[in-house]
Formats: structure tokens, C-alpha cells, sequence
């Protein structure tokens, strides 16, 4: 049994998306009023409930959102920022190092939570589930970080509600892109989609020629990655479909230093792919870039050459050592 | 073949630039159907593993109220003040360093970083302030392009750190797979294969600030070159 389960900090998060939502209803100069506190309301719901309500009713919930968000019914509020330059720097010029310590204090709790809360335990009664200690510590810190902002600021309650959100309403429907994207990796590795590419791939190419196995392979993996958007999914595909059977099996080469270069080359196509919405589609969002894709068209340069990078250094190594 | 279906929507629905939610439930439900999956069925498919991903949005949700506050308080301005201290900082130079910060801590299994954590309160508002201190103020364009850098400074340090620190997911997955494909693969060496690619991305990271560092240069002297003069 554990005390503190990642199921309560969901609970919050749904407390919180179900109060943004009741904020915009409240807001009747929101330019897309009730589309947006409905869209809110029920991604508050599948957090607040999603153990209890049955799957597939979540997934009618879930496919309303897309619909709202696909009718431009999802919007965000037209209310400027809740405070001028001149304020902010009068604030800044009160508080000036302090403002730091709630913003370090997320990691600082992250790391010395993770190192530590796992191994507290009261018998057979855990404090933290071990495999859930990372992100239980993130969002503990996240609560501290609150409590002591308020308290450093003074500001009432409702401050970072309003801000929060205002932030995530920046954000908007995209917020929920990278959990559908893990669903949609779930059906594709159901349906096999993986072992149909592999399979194609490996047929069509000469495989007997050691660059093309390593080639086919790193391709493989960057290409996978972009389409499932995450680089694990694809790492048993294409190693078991290619790197195993061409790379180890036939031309004898190292598997440690495919795997490793292999993963790495999977990265690449991370880092060029809409599919990885947490890291690429969110944060320019987050950070109020015009251009959805603008991370992408930053990293895309730096991926290549990494990749290129990866080629190479599979190629001269792995069948050396 | 006929599975592939919901690449193809992917591919042409973003091509396309649909509303990507759209596109990415069209495909599951494609390739669901291709491969004979009753319609409900894959419609709870889509409920489970929605709930099961909720983590993904977890710390988001929790962490812009926090960054709000402070950011109401000053806190980009703090972050900005702190960093014209610097004479020798750059866009380039702070978010290449952050970047060799990021790749050493997480290398040694400690994140630190994040983009609403750090990038968005403190990184990119560090960034845009070193090039301001040099330059005045920037056009749009420029601060659009520091922030989409600050975001990919975060994405490579993070991804090429990684994989070195055998206690953390890459790893344990490659080792899981070989253990259950019967191949006898130790931790040691995928972790320390990690290292060249590793130094890779750093360089690759750092001739992209360098260009990142020229690129605001020559933005801002076309932005506050007077009018009418700038056309020769």
C-alpha cells in the first residue's frame, strides 16, 4: 500500500482544469465562451474520474474535445495580461533574489524527493510507489513552490489561479495533443503497423551490404519515431525487424553499440516530428511562439547532423569492436 | 499494407495542417478499422490509454500557477536583470550553457530542466536579455527565434544526456528487450556508447548558437538602421 499515490495529485489537476473552466464560464466577454468552459469541464472530468467512468466513455469524452477544438469553439480569453511592465517591475525591484527561490525550489524538491521518498516506508506501508517517485516529487514541488510563492508575494489566492489559467489557456486544446499521441502509438503497435514497415523495408533493401544495414536501420529508427513520436516504441520495431536480424545476426555486429546509437538515432526523429507534441508542439505554445512549428524548424539542422553523426559512428564501430 | 492507412492520414493531415487532434484521431480510428477493430472498441482504446497518459499533462497543469505568480512578480524581468550583469553572455552563449547543464545533470540521472518549469520562466528570458543588454531592443522576429532556440537547447540536452545514465528508462528498455530477444547486452556498454553522440550534439548545439548569436546581430542592425537608408 502506498500513502501518497500519483491518482491524488490527478485529483488536484482535475480541481484545478474544473476551476479554469469555471472561470471562463463566469467570463462573458470570452470570445468562445462555452465551448471552452465545456471543453475544460471535461478534461477535468477524465482526470478527476478517469479510474472510475468506463474506457469507453472517456473515449466519447475525449472525442467531444477534438470535436470542439476541431469546430474552433476552443478559445482563449481576450483579457490582456493581469499586470503592466511597470507593475511587474516595481515587484521585481521589492523582491528581486527571492522571486528565484519558488522556481528552484520545483527542482530542488524533484531531486531530493525522487533520491529519497521511494525508500520511505512504515512497515509494509510505502509513503511514494517507487516507480512513480519522479513525478510525484515534481508535483510536490510544485505545491511548495505555490505555498511559498504566496506567502514571499503576498498575492491572494486567486493570482496564480488567474494566471494559471491564462497560461494554459495560451496552451489551449493542444495541451491534450500529447496524451492522444500516446493513444494513437498504442493502436499502432496493436494493428502492428511497426512489423509491416520493417518487414517492407528489409525486403526491399540490400541488406547485404553492411553501410545499408546500419542505414536501414538508423533510418528506421528516426522514421518510426516521427510517426509514432516517441523513440522507445519504436526501438523494439525496428531492432527486432532490422537491427537484430541484419546488423547482429548476419554481419556480427556489436548489439550494446547498435542499441545505444541505435536509440540515439531514434532521438533525431524526435526532434523533427509533430508527433512529439510534449516537446516540440506545447512548449512553442508555452512560449508564445506564432509559429506552432518554430522548435522544429530550430532543432531540425541539429538533428540532422546528429543523425549523420550517428551513421557514421555505427557504421566505423559497430562491427569494429 | 493496408495497416499503413493511418500513416498516410498523419502524413496528409498534417501536411494539410488540419486541427492536428483531428488527424491524429481520424488515423487511430483508420488503422483500427484496417485491422478489424469494431468502432467502440477502438474508441475506449482511445479512453484507456488517455487516462493511462495523464502524466503527460500532470506536471503542466501543476506547475503554471506557480510560474504565472511569479511571472506577475517579475520574475522574466529578474531573470533578464540578473543576466545584463554578464558582459561576456550571448543568446547563444546562455542557452548553450544551459544546454551543457542540462546534458551532465540528466547524465547523472538529475533533471533539472523543463519547458514550464525553467525554459519559459528563466532561460529564454535570460536569452532574450543577454541579447538585449547588446543590442537595445529586438524586433519580434528575433525574440520568436531566441524562444523557439531556448526550447530546442532544452530538447537536445535533455535527449542526449540521457541515454548515459543507466538507471533511467532508455537503458533499462534496451537491456528489457535484449534480455527477452535471449541476446546477453550489459548496461555498461549501451550507457557509454551514449557519449560520443552525446559530445555530438553539444558541438551541433553550439555551432547553432553561434549562428543563433550572428543571426540576432544582423536582425537587430536591419531593425534599427534608419529608414530609407537600409535599401543600398
Amino acid at each position: 500500500m502506498n500513502l501518497i499515490t500519483l491518482e491524488a495529485f490527478y485529483v488536484i489537476v482535475g480541481i484545478v482544469l474544473l476551476l479554469v473552466a469555471g472561470r471562463i464560464a463566469a467570463d462573458a466577454a470570452h470570445p468562445k465562451r462555452w465551448g471552452s468552459a465545456l471543453f475544460w469541464a471535461l478534461l477535468a472530468v477524465t482526470f478527476l474520474f478517469g479510474r472510475a467512468i468506463p474506457p469507453v466513455v472517456t473515449g466519447y469524452l475525449v472525442l467531444a474535445m477534438v470535436v470542439l477544438a476541431a469546430a474552433k469553439q476552443v478559445g482563449r480569453s481576450s483579457g490582456a495580461p493581469g499586470s503592466s511592465p511597470a507593475e511587474r517591475t516595481a515587484h521585481e525591484e521589492r523582491l528581486r533574489h527571492r522571486l528565484l527561490w519558488p522556481a528552484l525550489l520545483i527542482p530542488a524538491t524533484a531531486v531530493a524527493g525522487t533520491l529519497l521518498l521511494a525508500r520511505v516506508h512504515f512497515g509494509s506501508v510505502r509513503l511514494i510507489e517507487a516507480s512513480q517517485a519522479a513525478l510525484i516529487s515534481l508535483s510536490l514541488g510544485a505545491l511548495f513552490a505555490l505555498g511559498l510563492g504566496l506567502w514571499l508575494t503576498k498575492a491572494p489566492v486567486g493570482t496564480p489561479l488567474a494566471e494559471g489559467s491564462r497560461l494554459l489557456q495560451t496552451i489551449g486544446w493542444a495541451l491534450i495533443l500529447p496524451q492522444l499521441l500516446a493513444a494513437l502509438g498504442g493502436i499502432f503497435a496493436q494493428a502492428g503497423v511497426g512489423e509491416v514497415i520493417a518487414g517492407l523495408l528489409a525486403a526491399a533493401l540490400p541488406m547485404h551490404a553492411a553501410f545499408v544495414a546500419v542505414l536501414a536501420y538508423c533510418g528506421t529508427m528516426a522514421l518510426f519515431t516521427m510517426i509514432m513520436g516517441n523513440a522507445f516504441a519504436a526501438f523494439a520495431v525496428a531492432t527486432g525487424g532490422i537491427g537484430l536480424p541484419f546488423i547482429v545476426q548476419r554481419h556480427g555486429g556489436n548489439p550494446a553499440i547498435m542499441a545505444a546509437i541505435g536509440m540515439l538515432s531514434g532521438y533525431c526523429g524526435t526532434l523533427l516530428t509533430p508527433m512529439a507534441a510534449n516537446f516540440n508542439i506545447v512548449p512553442a505554445l508555452l512560449l508564445e511562439l506564432k509559429d506552432r512549428y518554430a522548435v522544429i524548424k530550430a532543432q531540425a539542422p541539429v538533428a540532422v547532423v546528429i543523425f549523420i553523426a550517428n551513421l557514421l559512428l555505427m557504421y566505423f564501430c559497430v562491427y569494429r569492436f | 499494407m493496408i495497416k499503413l492507412i493511418g500513416v498516410l492520414v498523419i502524413a496528409v493531415g498534417f501536411g494539410l495542417r488540419l486541427n492536428p487532434l483531428l488527424v491524429v484521431v481520424a488515423a487511430g480510428i483508420a488503422t483500427g478499422l484496417s485491422a478489424g477493430l469494431p468502432f467502440h472498441e477502438i474508441i475506449a482504446q482511445f479512453g484507456r490509454l488517455f487516462v493511462e497518459n495523464r502524466y503527460m499533462t500532470l506536471p503542466v497543469v501543476l506547475i503554471v500557477p506557480v510560474i504565472g505568480l511569479l511571472e506577475r512578480h517579475g520574475l522574466q524581468e529578474h531573470a533578464e536583470r540578473f543576466i545584463r550583469n554578464s558582459r561576456l553572455a550571448t543568446a547563444g552563449r546562455v542557452l548553450l550553457l544551459y544546454m551543457a547543464v542540462r546534458q551532465i545533470f540528466i547524465a547523472l540521472g538529475v533533471k533539472i530542466g523543463g519547458h514550464a518549469e525553467v525554459v519559459r520562466p528563466l532561460i529564454a528570458p535570460m536569452a532574450e536579455g543577454a541579447a538585449r543588454a547588446r543590442y537595445g531592443a529586438l524586433p519580434d522576429q528575433t525574440v520568436q527565434t531566441i524562444r523557439a532556440h531556448a526550447a530546442a537547447a532544452e530538447n537536445a540536452g535533455n535527449f542526449f544526456g540521457e541515454d548515459i545514465f543507466i538507471a533511467v528508462g532508455a537503458v533499462l528498455l534496451m537491456k528489457g528487450f535484449f534480455d527477452a530477444a535471449g541476446v546477453n547486452v550489459g548496461v555498461w556498454p549501451m550507457a557509454l556508447w551514449g557519449i560520443p553522440t552525446a559530445l555530438v550534439a553539444f558541438a551541433a548545439m553550439g555551432w547553432r548558437c553561434h549562428r543563433l548569436d550572428r543571426r540576432v546581430a544582423r536582425e537587430t542592425a536591419a531593425a534599427n538602421r534608419p529608414r530609407g537608408k537600409g535599401a543600398s
